[in-house]
């Protein structure tokens, strides 16, 4: 049999952590960076006696998350203890939701080449983070900070409903942009505020029954998740195609190696002895308390996409790629209130800004300019101080050393020259260089006049207004 | 339910206890007797009962998400067995 | 005049005995006549510290010096008009599962021998608020679990009434010291009876709140969903005035309730006229010691004399509500104490080359046994297999024992029955058999599992003179009738000035 037999089946825990002020039982901050323990208290620190109380942000963010992707929000809900032993959880037990999450019975619709498919949410629930174990690279041992303990995550939790890596990460960057549109998360990747549990099964093609899956945790990048799930299939595929069997266990992604490992003694199977937490009362949400949220939900990517198609008159292409990141999305629409121009603003977003993001495998939420340094750059190129040549290397600038562009182009000397007197020198130097060149334009090739404006460009490094360029030489040309 | 001697040493496990090989006879009698007691639960007349919990009637009750900072800093590590750099030591930990 | 001439005759030899066998609201009239100081009522029970501890044992960290030394600060405070809460100065012994900062907290384990919390028990900030002073943390089984104080690792608290018997648990020592007159009055914690059950073998009063009506924050778990911080006093009106100080909404407390707070002294009513009392039949059955029996029938008599109605009813709950009782308690202890791994404060094994030697040998040696056993009844009732058939089972027949006993209430005003089958028991006897040590908090556990209150009173003394206690059960938030009825009692049978404990050993 070949890999064409199988079907590939996965499923999606995403954890993404709530911007909230502060943690999900506790007062302290939940920003990142801080000295170790410093964001720690009696209760995130699990010192005894210390009781949690819950942050009403959190149950607010749960839901908004619920209803931006068509959940059931539950009346009545709880929270549950999860036992395990680990230095990151400092209580020996996560407060988490078991039976009863706050959102269950959702679904997000996902695109592929205008392929629409439905990949269904199980249940969205609230939950603490843990804490972080720095490994001791001059001593001996591990140091535990536990400024990340009970940080607030949601656990977003689809169906096994998708076939392939490109579906997952479609999911995935659907769910992402979902998150940030309703600012319930800032989903930063790079940070670990946005990170994945991967499923992975293999079946044959037609089977009814699931094959057993693994499970590879911590995720939290695009690229590792695509190669991730590719190289588990392929694994899996070997095991059955050689007549083995797939052991359900939990993997480790090896970014590096490019390879899975198997992360956990299998003797020690995990009994998490979930009950329900006795330091924390029931939650009722009422229909008004729900339908608030609805009524206040910012608007999603889809509503925005439409609104591009209609008043900007941009094409279906630039609106869905414009929508499928808040930032992208956020700078447009503020690039566009300064300068004024849809098209302009569009384009260059979506083809100069996206390379260099892809070249420097950034997402748009890591872009270091802002809109208004953006919109500023156009308005330039507007009125012809700069050229759209000139143009491309001042948003290459804003990447590295983001700053207003006119500094940019003043510091550079990047001035575009529309002096009269200046642009007859250029153009008169080029004609006398060239005398095949006014043949060639004599004898009607027009692509001679385009070669003359290009040396001229090259000669002032690009810094030429090309219309007066073009209409000088012909100017001249035709005298 | 007749507990055996592998279950009690898994449970002992899961608790994070060593038992030594003395005690496992004495915790295990301990255990079914006290077992055989609380079996009595399930005689109980609690046909189609909710489940109680907490032992009162409280719900909703939630915290403004406001930034407290807790001052003693010193205090939440000066019982710690070992630290370093503002952090709990611990053995080698690999992931 | 020069104030102190008159303080310096009230301090002579003989006058400081007196004080110590004062209840607090006396300590403190005498505190407004100015007939004594701060300083001495602190002094004095420094001394009887100093006098009894060697026999009684009851505390973890006596604080007589610093005691002392804070009286002096408070009164000259109260003198020059800082200070002017009307309990400013009165000393008070603390159970060692109460978070105190800056004196460590045991819960009288090894795995917390020298644990100093950072923070104060929301009960200790109100204590502090009112100028109270610490006097001492008090022995108690370790981490609350047993009923005898034996479970302690520091050492057996004696009861003052028979140094060969126990004070009763798990606040062993908050009851012998207020029994012995160490401390005027002290904070205990009842999960299951541990308030009430000492200080019924202790001769003295111990009342349990409304789950939720006192803070837990601070409090160090054994059983999140039972456990209630209360008073241990010498009589019911120091109950009623500790009750004022330590109740009041939390917000670090979810399960603290929000009610508007009760001024309790003003239901010190000697008036129980019309009062509906039920008797369930199930708490005088077999099993209960005759004598403890024959004091409680007395009580009852003494209680349709004063004019309360009295009728048998039946509570047919008392069997499956301690089984309920010890599934429920252990399982939440099994998780709670999780968090003693060695790795953030506590006791840390030397014995070790990697996390999991941590995790295994601190628990291990850091754990008596009695802890270890409820830590794998909890962790096996939890486990996957068991859990519909003990925890899910057990918080069903919650709902039942709650019902039944909305349904005794909609009847009586108060329940009464013994607070235990028996008086205290010699050390030793009871401590090989778990089971059997269960077994004896029938009358105590189910109030817990309801989240009712209930108060312990003394009701008379063994034929070997030691002492008996009745309990009253209350409906939710009724702790103004339960503190009237047994006020009312009390003023009628005069306990403390017919019995005393004498320090003997028989």
């Amino acid at each position: 049999m070949s890999r064409e037999d199988y079907e590939i089946v996965i499923g999606l825990e995403v954890h993404a952590e709530l911007s909230t002020k502060t943690k999900i039982f506790c007062s302290c901050p939940t920003e990142f960076g801080a000295e170790p323990n410093t964001h720690t208290c009696p209760v995130c620190m699990a010192m005894p006696g210390a009781l949690p109380v819950l942050n009403e942000k959190v149950v607010e963010y749960a839901v908004k998350a619920g209803l931006a992707t068509d959940c059931t929000i539950a009346k009545e809900s709880k929270n549950d203890r999860k036992n395990y032993f680990y230095p990151d959880l400092p209580k020996s037990y996560q407060i988490s939701q078991f039976d009863k999450p706050l959102c269950a019975h959702g679904k997000v619709e996902i695109e592929e080449d205008g392929n629409v498919k439905t990949i269904g949410i199980t249940r969205i629930h609230i939950e603490e983070d843990a804490g972080k174990l720095n490994h001791n690279e001059f001593g001996s041992g591990s140091l535990v900070d536990l400024n990340r303990a009970g940080v607030p995550l949601i656990e977003i939790v689809s169906e096994p409903d998708m076939r392939s890596s490109r579906d997952a990460e479609n999911y995935l960057r659907k769910i992402k942009s979902i998150l940030e549109y309703i600012e319930v998360s800032d989903c930063k990747m790079q940070e670990g505020s946005l990170r994945a549990d991967v499923n992975v099964s293999v079946r044959k093609k037609g089977a009814r029954e699931f094959g057993t899956r693994t499970e590879m945790k911590n995720m939290n990048s695009f690229r590792s998740i695509v190669r991730a799930i590719d190289y588990e299939a392929d694994r899996q595929i070997d095991i059955l195609e050689e007549g083995g069997k797939i052991d359900q266990e939990t993997l480790r992604w090896d970014d590096v190696s490019g390879r899975t490992f198997s992360m956990r003694d299998k003797e020690d199977a995990q009994d998490y002895r979930y009950f329900p937490e006795p330091d924390l009362v029931a939650i009722r949400l009422s229909d008004e308390y729900i339908e608030n949220i609805r009524k206040n939900l910012p608007e999603l990517p889809e509503s925005r996409k439409k609104r591009y198609l209609e008043e900007y008159k941009l094409t279906e292409k630039e609106s869905k790629m414009l929508t499928s990141s808040k930032y992208m999305s956020n700078i447009f629409e503020e690039a566009l209130k300064i300068c004024g121009n849809a098209k302009a603003v569009a384009n260059w977003l979506l083809s100069d800004v996206s390379r260099i993001l892809n070249e420097k495998e950034l997402e748009p939420d890591q872009i270091p300019f802002t809109a208004q340094d953006l919109a500023k750059m156009i308005i330039l190129i507007e009125k012809g101080t700069i050229s759209s040549a000139i143009g491309k290397k001042v948003l290459e600038e804003l990447f590295e050393n983001p700053k207003d562009p006119e500094k940019i182009i003043e510091e550079k000397g990047w001035i575009q020259i529309s002096d009269e007197g200046a642009i007859k020198e250029v153009v008169m130097k080029i004609l006398d260089n060239n005398p095949q060149s006014i043949a060639d334009f004599k004898a009607g090739k027009d692509r001679a006049l385009g070669f003359l404006v290009g040396q001229a460009m090259k000669e002032t490094k690009g810094k030429a207004n090309p219309k007066m360029l073009n209409e000088m030489f012909l100017e001249e040309l035709n005298k | 339910m007749q507990v055996s001697r592998e279950e009690i040493l898994h449970i002992a496990k899961l608790s994070n206890l060593n038992l030594k090989e003395e005690e496992i006879d004495t915790y295990l009698l301990h255990l079914q007797d006290i077992l055989n007691f609380a079996n009595i639960v399930s005689k109980a007349p609690v046909e189609g009962l909710d489940e109680t919990i907490g032992a009162n009637d409280n719900y909703n009750v939630f915290r403004k998400d406001e930034v407290k900072v807790f001052e003693d800093n010193e205090a939440l590590l000066q019982n710690a067995p070992e630290k370093e750099r503002n952090m709990f030591k611990i053995p080698k930990v690999i992931q | 005049m020069d104030p102190h001439k008159n303080l310096n005759i009230l301090c002579e030899e003989g006058k400081q005995m007196d004080i110590t066998k004062l209840t607090v609201h006396e300590l403190q009239e005498k505190l407004k006549a100015k007939e004594l100081t701060i300083t001495e009522i602190t002094k004095a029970y420094a001394d009887n510290i100093e006098k009894y501890e060697k026999d009684v044992q009851a505390f973890i960290t006596p604080l007589g010096n610093e005691a002392v030394k804070k009286a002096e600060e408070i009164q000259e405070k109260v003198e020059n008009g800082e200070i002017n809460t009307p309990l400013a100065g009165i000393p008070i012994g603390i159970k060692d599962n109460i978070c105190t900062k800056g004196v460590r907290t045991t819960c009288a384990s090894k795995m917390l021998e020298n644990f100093i919390s950072p923070y104060n028990a929301t009960v200790v900030e109100k204590l502090e608020e009112q100028n109270l002073i610490n006097l001492g943390k008090l022995n108690m089984d370790e981490f609350a679990m047993g009923a005898s104080t034996e479970y302690s690792y520091f050492q057996k608290t004696r009861n003052p009434w028979n140094l060969n018997t126990v004070p009763g648990g798990s606040s062993g020592g908050s009851a012998a010291a207020v029994a012995s007159n160490m401390v005027p009055w002290a904070l205990g914690s009842d999960t299951g009876g541990s308030i009430r059950q000492p200080a019924s073998f202790c001769g003295i009063v111990g009342l349990k709140p409304t789950y939720g009506l006192v803070s837990r924050y601070g409090l160090v778990a054994f059983a999140s969903s039972l456990d209630q911080i209360g008073p241990i006093t010498k009589d019911v009106e120091d109950a009623a005035i500790l009750l004022n100080i330590i109740t009041g909404h939390d917000e670090r407390d979810t399960t603290s309730v929000n009610k508007e707070k009760v001024d309790y002294t003003k239901a010190l009513k000697n008036d129980v006229k019309g009062l509906k009392i039920g008797i369930p039949k199930q708490y005088f059955g077999e099993g209960i010691n005759p004598e403890v029996k024959e004091k409680l029938e007395e009580a009852i008599e003494k209680y349709k004399e004063l004019g309360a109605t009295v009728e048998e009813c039946s509570l047919d709950i008392a069997d499956y509500a301690l089984a309920t009782y010890y599934i429920i308690a252990c399982a939440e202890a099994s998780s709670n104490l999780g968090r003693f791994d060695g790795i953030r404060y506590g006791y840390r094994t030397e014995n070790f080359s990697n996390l999991k030697d941590i995790y295994r040998n601190s628990r291990s040696e850091g754990f008596g046994s009695e802890v270890k056993r409820r830590i794998i009844l909890g962790t096996y009732v939890l486990s996957s297999g068991y859990y519909d058939a003990y925890y899910k089972k057990a918080q069903q027949v919650r709902t039942l024992v709650k019902r039944e006993f909305d349904k005794a209430f909609d009847k009586y005003d108060v329940l009464l029955t013994p607070t235990s089958p028996s008086v205290a028991f010699e050390i030793g006897t009871r401590s090989n058999n778990p089971l059997e040590m269960y077994l004896a908090d029938i009358c105590t556990v189910s109030v817990n599992i309801a989240g009712l209150p209930g108060i312990s009173v003394p009701c008379g003394v063994d034929s070997k003179g030691m002492p008996i206690g009745m309990q009253l059960i209350g409906n939710r938030f009724s702790e103004e009738t339960l503190i009237n009825a047994a006020y009312t009692y009390e003023q009628e049978v005069k306990f403390r000035e017919k019995y005393s404990p004498e320090f003997k050993k028989f």
